[in-house]
C-alpha cells in the first residue's frame, strides 16, 4: 500500500529531474554557459523540491494516522464502551485492531465491536486516499515551484549541495546518537544494578555465581556478583590469543610486504584474510572438538591435569582467528612507508633485515599498534569460541589448562532464556557490559597515547 | 668496443638465466642499432671507477646503451642530459641500487678500484658503504638528527662506544656544514629541519660511513638558491676526500662544481670532457643543442 505511494513518489521525482534539466536548457536558450550551474543540478534541484516536502508529509502522516483514527473510532463508540477505565479500553482497542486485521480475537465479537471495526475500516480507506492525494499534489506543487524558480541566475548547485550537506551531517550523527543511546541505556540499567548489589562487591569480589532467589522463600542460591574472575578469564584468553596472533601476524606481514614476490602476495594476502571470514561458530567447534581434546591428551601424557574445556584451547584458536587482523593491516601500513625510506637505508649499506628493524617497523609503528588494538578488542569481544571451548565456570586462575569464562560469555548466559528484567541477575549483564566498554575505552586511550609518543613522521 | 646485437642478446640471455628470472626473451627488444658513439676522452689518469660497455634494461626496454666512462679519483663529475635519458639509471648502477628494482637488468663491467662490483664475490652491503648516495628529494629517516647520522656507522659497527659515536656524528655534521645550525637540537626529529638542512643532513648521513664515492642525484632540485649555494660549496670542499658524481639539470651548477661533464641522450653517453670544454666548445651537435637550450 504505502510502498506503492513511495514508488510513485520516486517515479515522479525521476520525472522531475528530467523536467528540471530540460527547463534549464530552455531558460538558457541552449547556451549552457549562461547557466550558473550545470543542467543536471537544475534537475536535482527540481527533483529535491518534488521529493523532500512530499516525503516529510508522508512520514508524519503514517506516523500519526493510526492513533488519530483510533481516537475517532473510540469517540464514535457507544458510551458503555467509551467510558471504560483506560486499561480495559486498551484491551478493547487491541481487540478492535485484531478484528480489523482478521486475527484471533479474545472475545466473541459483539455488534458494537463490529460496528467500530467497520468505522475503523472506513476511516482508514478515507485516510489513505487523502494521503495519496496530499502527497502527490505536494510533489507536483514542488515541481511547479522549482519549475518557476529556474532561471539562469538560480544557484542550483549551491542549493543542491547544501541539501546533500545536511543529509551527510544527519547520516554521521545517526552513528553518534546510536552510540550515545546505547551507552546511556547501559548506564541506566547498571545504576539499577548497583542499587541492588554494592559496587565494591562487583568490582572487587572474587566470587561469581549469579543465581539469585526468585522467591523470598527459596534457599540455596544467594547470588555473588564479583566480576574479578570474569575479567581475569577474559584477560587470560585474550592474552593467549595475542601471544599467538601478534608475532605470527607481524611476521607474515613483514614477509608479505618485504620478501614475497608481488605474485605470491596477491595470492597469499586474500588467503590469509579468509581466516577472518570463517564464522566464529566454526572456530568454536574446531576448538572444542579438535584442539581441546588434543591439548588434553598431550597434557595428560606429560602428567598434567587438563580440564576438558581449557583457556588454552580457546585462546589458541582465537589467536588464529585474529591473525589476519594483525597481518593484513600491518602489511598495509608497512607498504605505506615511502620507498624513499627504504632507498635511503639501502644506500647506506643496510641489509633488508636492518632496514626492516630500524626504519620500517618504527615508521609503521602507529599503524601496527592500531592493528594490534583492533585484534585485542576483537579478542575481548569474542564469545562463541569461549562458550564452546573454555566453559562457563568462573574460576579465578592463571592456569591456562583450567576452564575459565569471560565477560561476554556471562552476559550471554545471563540474558538468554526466560528472565525477569529487574532481577540483579539480568541487570548484572548491563553492569558487565558497561565495565567492558570502559575497559576497551581505556585500552584505546592508552594505545593512542603510545602511538602519539612514538610516532615517527615522514615528510 | 661495442658488441653486436646478437652478442648483446646472448649476453642478456645468459644474465637472465644466471639470475634465474623468467623473462621471455621475445619480450626483450634490443633496439640499440641506433646507438651513438661517445665523443671525447673517456679515460682518466687516476680512475676511481671504470665502467665499460654498461647496458641497462627495464623489462625489455633498454635504458642505457654501451656506456663506457672512467670516474677519476677526487674529481667531481657531472651528468647532464634531457629528462629520461638515463642519468639516474646509470648513477644507480654505480652502487647497485638498481638491484632493488625488480626486472632491472644491468649488463657490462663496472669496477671500483680493481673490483668488479657486479661480481658474485662482492658484498653489496659493503659496496654501498663505499659508494654512498644522496637522493633528489631529501629523505631523512623519521628519527632524531643524531640517529639519522648514527644510522650508517651503527649498522656497520664502525665505532666502539657512545663517546666515539658522538664524535663521529658531530664530525659528519660539521663536514656537511650543518653542525652550527643543529648543535643544540640533535635529539629533534630530522624531519623538523628545512628542506636544505634536510638535504645536508642526508649528506652528513652519507659521509658518516666514510664512503669513497658519493653519488648525488639532483641533490638541489628541491632547494632554494641559498640552500643550493651552500650545498655546492660543500661539494667543492668534499672533493678533497671523496669522489663525487652529481646528476643535475642545472648547467650553471654543473659548470660551477664539476671538473668533467658527461652528456647523456636517450640512453647514449654522447659526449664527455672537461667541463670548460663541454660548455664553451662542445664537439657533438646534440651536446651543443642541449647546452644552448635548443633541446630539452
Ligand atoms: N623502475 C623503472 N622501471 C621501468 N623503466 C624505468 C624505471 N626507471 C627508469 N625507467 C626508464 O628508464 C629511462 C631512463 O630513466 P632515468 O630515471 O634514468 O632518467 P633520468 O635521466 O634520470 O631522467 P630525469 O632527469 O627526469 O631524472 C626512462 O625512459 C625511464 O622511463
Ligand atoms: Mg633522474
Amino acid at each position: 500500500m504505502f510502498i506503492y505511494l513511495f514508488l510513485s513518489l520516486l517515479l515522479l521525482s525521476a520525472g522531475a529531474y528530467h523536467l528540471g534539466r530540460k527547463r534549464a536548457f530552455v531558460v538558457a536558450n541552449g547556451h549552457i554557459r549562461k547557466l550558473h550551474s550545470l543542467p543536471s543540478f537544475y534537475g536535482s534541484y527540481t527533483a529535491l523540491w518534488c521529493f523532500l516536502p512530499a516525503l516529510i508529509v508522508f512520514g508524519l502522516w503514517i506516523t500519526f494516522q493510526q492513533g488519530f483514527i483510533i481516537d475517532l473510532v473510540v469517540a464514535g463508540m457507544p458510551p458503555e464502551l467509551r467510558n471504560l477505565p483506560p486499561d480495559q479500553l486498551n484491551l478493547v482497542v487491541n481487540d478492535l485492531k485484531n478484528l480489523v486485521g482478521g486475527n484471533f480475537v479474545s472475545s466473541a465479537p459483539n455488534p458494537a465491536m463490529l460496528a467500530a471495526a467497520d468505522h475503523y475500516r472506513h476511516l482508514r480507506t478515507v485516510g489513505n486516499a487523502a494521503l495519496w492525494v496530499t502527497v502527490l499534489s505536494l510533489a507536483i506543487l514542488g515541481v511547479v515551484h522549482a519549475w518557476r524558480a529556474i532561471s539562469p541566475t538560480l544557484r542550483a548547485r549551491n542549493r543542491v549541495e547544501r541539501v546533500v550537506n545536511v543529509f551527510l551531517i544527519a547520516s554521521s550523527t545517526i552513528a553518534i546518537f546510536t552510540t550515545l543511546g546505547i551507552v546511556l541505556s547501559v548506564v541506566f540499567e547498571s545504576i539499577l544494578f548497583f542499587q541492588k548489589v554494592p559496587i565494591s562487591e562487583f568490582l572487587f569480589g572474587l566470587q561469581w555465581s549469579p543465581q539469585t532467589a526468585l522467591r523470598a522463600d527459596q534457599t540455596g542460591s544467594s547470588g555473588a556478583f564479583g566480576s574479578v574472575p570474569l575479567f581475569a578469564g577474559t584477560l587470560l584468553i585474550s592474552g593467549i590469543a595475542m601471544v599467538i596472533a601478534v608475532p605470527i601476524g607481524l611476521m607474515s606481514a613483514l614477509f608479505l610486504s618485504e620478501y614475497a614476490t608481488p605474485k605470491f602476495r596477491a595470492v597469499a594476502k586474500p588467503a590469509l584474510e579468509v581466516l577472518a571470514g570463517i564464522p566464529t561458530v566454526v572456530y568454536g567447534f574446531f576448538a572444542a572438538l579438535t584442539v581441546a581434546p588434543l591439548i588434553r591428551e598431550i597434557g595428560t601424557s606429560m602428567g598434567l591435569h587438563v580440564a576438558s574445556e581449557s583457556a588454552l584451547a580457546a585462546g589458541l584458536v582465537m589467536g588464529i582467528m585474529i591473525i589476519p587482523f594483525v597481518s593484513s593491516l600491518s602489511d598495509d601500513v608497512i607498504n605505506a612507508v615511502p620507498q624513499s625510506m627504504r632507498d635511503g637505508s639501502y644506500a647506506l649499506g643496510a641489509t633488508k633485515s636492518e632496514t626492516i628493524k630500524r626504519v620500517l617497523l618504527p615508521a609503521a609503528l602507529p599503524g601496527i599498534v592500531g592493528s594490534i588494538l583492533l585484534a585485542v578488542s576483537r579478542a575481548i569481544g569474542e564469545t562463541m569460541i569461549v562458550v564452546m571451548a573454555a566453559g562457563l565456570s568462573a574460576n579465578l586462575t592463571a592456569n591456562p589448562l583450567e576452564a575459565v569464562t569471560t565477560v561476554t560469555v556471562q552476559i550471554v548466559t545471563l540474558l538468554t532464556g526466560d528472565q525477569e528484567f529487574d532481577s540483579p541477575k539480568t541487570l548484572a549483564a548491563f553492569a558487565l557490559g558497561l565495565m567492558l566498554f570502559i575497559v576497551t575505552l581505556i585500552l584505546n586511550i592508552i594505545a593512542l597515547q603510545v602511538v602519539r609518543k612514538y610516532r615517527e613522521q615522514y615528510e | 668496443m661495442s658488441t653486436t646485437i646478437i652478442e648483446a642478446k646472448a649476453n642478456l640471455d645468459n644474465a637472465l638465466n644466471a639470475e634465474g628470472r623468467q623473462i621471455p626473451l621475445s619480450s626483450v627488444q634490443i633496439t640499440d642499432y641506433d646507438h651513438r658513439q661517445t665523443v671525447g676522452k673517456i679515460t682518466v689518469d687516476n680512475p676511481k671507477m671504470i665502467c665499460r660497455d654498461v647496458n641497462v634494461y627495464y623489462t625489455g626496454k633498454q635504458a642505457l646503451k654501451h656506456v663506457s666512462i672512467d670516474i677519476g679519483a677526487n674529481e667531481v663529475i657531472a651528468f647532464i642530459g634531457p629528462s629520461g635519458c638515463g642519468k639516474s639509471t646509470f648513477l644507480r648502477c654505480l652502487n647497485r641500487m638498481n638491484d632493488t628494482i625488480p626486472f632491472c637488468q644491468v649488463i657490462g663491467e663496472i669496477k671500483l678500484d680493481q673490483d668488479d662490483i657486479y661480481d658474485k664475490s662482492i658484498d653489496v652491503v659493503q659496496l654501498r658503504a663505499r659508494v654512498g648516495m644522496v637522493f633528489q628529494k631529501p629523505n631523512p629517516f623519521p628519527k632524531s638528527i643524531y640517529e639519522n647520522v648514527a644510522y650508517g656507522p651503527r649498522i656497520h659497527g664502525m665505532v666502539d662506544g657512545k663517546a666515539e659515536m658522538d664524535e663521529l656524528v658531530r664530525a659528519s655534521l660539521e663536514r656537511a656544514g650543518l653542525l652550527k645550525e643543529v648543535e643544540n637540537r640533535l635529539s629533534e626529529p630530522g624531519t623538523s629541519l628545512s628542506g636544505g638542512q634536510q638535504q645536508r643532513l642526508c649528506i652528513a648521513r652519507a659521509i658518516a660511513v666514510n664512503p669513497e664515492v658519493i653519488l648525488m642525484d639532483e641533490p638541489c632540485s628541491a632547494l632554494d638558491p641559498i640552500a643550493t649555494a651552500k650545498i655546492e660549496e660543500l661539494i667543492d670542499e668534499l672533493r678533497e676526500n671523496y669522489t663525487i658524481v652529481i646528476v643535475t639539470h642545472s648547467m650553471q651548477q654543473a659548470a660551477r662544481v664539476s671538473q668533467r661533464t658527461a652528456y647523456f641522450h636517450l640512453g647514449d653517453l654522447i659526449e664527455i670532457g672537461e667541463t670548460d670544454q663541454i660548455f664553451t666548445n662542445p664537439k657533438h651537435k646534440l651536446t651543443e643543442d642541449y647546452i644552448t637550450g635548443r633541446f630539452g
